[in-house]
């Protein structure tokens, strides 16, 4: 009878690069080999081999993906906790796995792992703390201990230099969320065991749904550690295990506490999200019956005067004819008074980028904004420029230049901050690329205040007038 | 008899197995395995199944312990 062998959660040949397809890239007498063992069995016991996924970290256990026979997702460095936390969103029933070592945990991933286990997730983090970064050649890791020499730390760790070791599993425990807090070394036989109970207990706590559970493992790096694998061993528990005490800091497990609320996110489908951000619009057909030239407009001012406002409105205006259009906005970090501009671009065929380097339209709703773009326009392209504070002419000859007091009439209507609706509308008209009662259509749409709504119509109609007297 | 199927081209010679077994049941012997190490060996009517060389083992599935079936002995 077969008491003991492979497990069935491991791939019975590992499609690795190097040699053997049935070792481990582990070096002899390394740690990970054994906690992958336990955990495959914790994975055959519980069931849940069909819908685990392991997040690798970066490490050596990188490579766990080529072993277990579940699915995986390869995370950045230190983010697995960021990432189990997205999969647990959207998967309920998966058991999800965090594997991580202690250069990928307690040093590039503290953020991550803290906040996950402050969230309470449910999830099973897995830390083998070996005191050093093993794949990267023995680096001083934030686990080191005093005076432990490593390639960074050439004649010791030392507090002044380098601080003191981090112990993962008291700062988890400082946490109030977590269910389980456990740590456990690989020091002994027995030990194993030990580890081999934390790692399942840690399991259950995640298929019974109860919260955030992790172990902490001290393992051996032999190499690094530059011993024998049995000195290494022997080094763990006569080194690591003083400095980090292997005990169980909390078990919660027995009490109920199932998770209050579900993490998972109701299912939306791409209908039901456009819907939800309003912009499930029936997507038109592109105007072609003309011919446009394609519009690359700089909409300029200092901030509130509503550039931004006129830029969205301009796109939408297109949109609503059926053109393509981006609408990008830049301005700095004032609400008032900073310049800002929008960059807006209107055509027929796709648009790639929504960046405007070089405008054929400029719109000019303040001196500084015509000082800044005025040499960028095309040849042959056109300047609207607000009169009413401009009050210096246009140098160039190669380009079409459209003075408004756009100021003035919007004073003269009852609302200065209009201004950007009476410039947008002569735009509409000098340039012809679209209809004015395309803007009259839009307008009520776009504007949030809704008490605004009458007087940008008004607006609309004294740019009208005034196109009609003085600039057609 | 209880015994230790050894995969000799997964062991990485380590030692582990050897100085866990309470029963002195496994030795490193003299041949070299496929990948280069000198490989560990069962041989032993000591094996009481325990299990502790295949938790020592770092390797995924270099040891499989096989525990003697003493009812199915019987019933044949």
């Amino acid at each position: 009878m077969i008491k003991h062998t492979k497990s069935k959660s491991f791939y019975d040949t590992f499609e690795r690069k190097g040699p053997g397809q049935k070792v481990t890239h582990y070096c002899p007498g390394c740690g990970h080999g054994t906690i992958h063992k336990l955990i495959a069995q914790a994975l055959d016991e519980l069931d849940v081999q069909d819908r685990t996924i392991v997040c690798s970290p970066v490490g050596c256990s990188v490579f766990a993906y080529y072993y277990f026979d579940t699915g995986n997702i390869q995370c950045s460095h230190g983010r697995a906790p960021a990432v189990a936390t997205a999969m647990r969103r959207v998967h309920d029933d998966a058991i999800i796995i965090c594997y991580q070592g202690d250069g990928d945990l307690a040093g590039i991933g503290t953020t991550e792992i803290i906040h996950a286990a402050n969230r309470g997730e449910n999830l099973t983090v897995f830390f083998v703390n070996n005191a050093i970064y093993g794949m990267t050649g023995g680096q001083m890791a934030p686990t080191t201990l005093f005076g432990q020499k490593t390639m960074t730390t050439p004649t010791g760790r030392t507090m002044a230099q380098d601080g003191a070791p981090i112990g993962v599993a008291e700062i988890i425990n400082a946490i109030k969320s977590p269910v389980y807090v456990e740590r456990t070394s690989l020091g002994t036989p027995g030990k194993i065991q030990k580890t081999r109970k934390a790692i399942k207990q840690a399991l259950q706590n995640q298929v019974e749904k109860k919260g955030f559970s992790l172990v902490e493992i001290l393992a051996p790096c032999p190499i690094n550690w530059k011993m024998e694998p049995l000195q290494a061993r022997k080094w763990l528990q006569e080194h690591l295990e003083p400095v980090f005490p292997v005990k169980q800091f909390r078990d919660n497990s027995d009490e109920l506490i199932q998770a209050q609320f579900s993490t998972k996110l109701p299912w939306k489908s791409d209908e039901e999200v456009l819907d939800y951000f309003g912009v499930n619009k029936e997507q038109k057909q592109v105007k072609q019956e003309k011919e446009i030239e394609e519009q690359l407009v700089k909409f300029s001012g200092f901030g509130g005067q509503g550039v931004m406002l006129g830029g969205v409105l301009m796109a939408n205006c297109a949109t609503e004819e059926g053109l393509n259009a981006t609408w990008l906005p830049s301005y700095g970090p004032e609400m008032r008074g900073g310049t800002a501009n929008a960059s807006i671009i209107i055509s027929q065929d796709s648009i790639g980028s929504p960046v405007v380097d070089f405008p054929n339209v400029l719109i000019a709703m303040n001196g500084p904004s015509l000082d800044a773009f005025e040499e960028k326009v095309h040849a042959g392209g056109t300047i609207l420029v607000n009169s009413s504070i401009v009050s210096q002419k246009i140098s160039r000859s190669d380009v079409t230049a459209v003075y408004i007091p756009v100021s003035d009439l919007a004073s003269e209507v009852g609302m200065i901050a209009g201004a950007n609706i009476i410039m947008l509308a002569t735009y509409l008209l000098v340039s012809k690329i679209m209809d004015i009662n395309t803007l009259r259509k839009v307008l009520p749409e776009s504007i949030k205040k809704k008490q605004f709504v009458d007087i940008n119509m008004k607006m609309i109609d004294k740019a009208e007038e005034y196109f009609k007297e003085h600039l057609s | 008899m209880n015994r230790v199927a050894i995969n000799f081209d997964e062991c990485k010679g380590c030692r582990l197995c050897v100085e866990a077994c309470p029963k002195n049941c496994l030795h490193i012997g003299n041949r070299i395995n496929k990948i280069g190490y000198q490989h560990a060996e069962f041989d032993s009517e000591q094996c009481t199944a325990c299990g502790i060389c295949f938790y020592m083992c770092p390797e995924l599935g270099a040891i499989t312990v096989i525990k003697e079936d003493k009812k199915a002995v019987h019933h044949e």
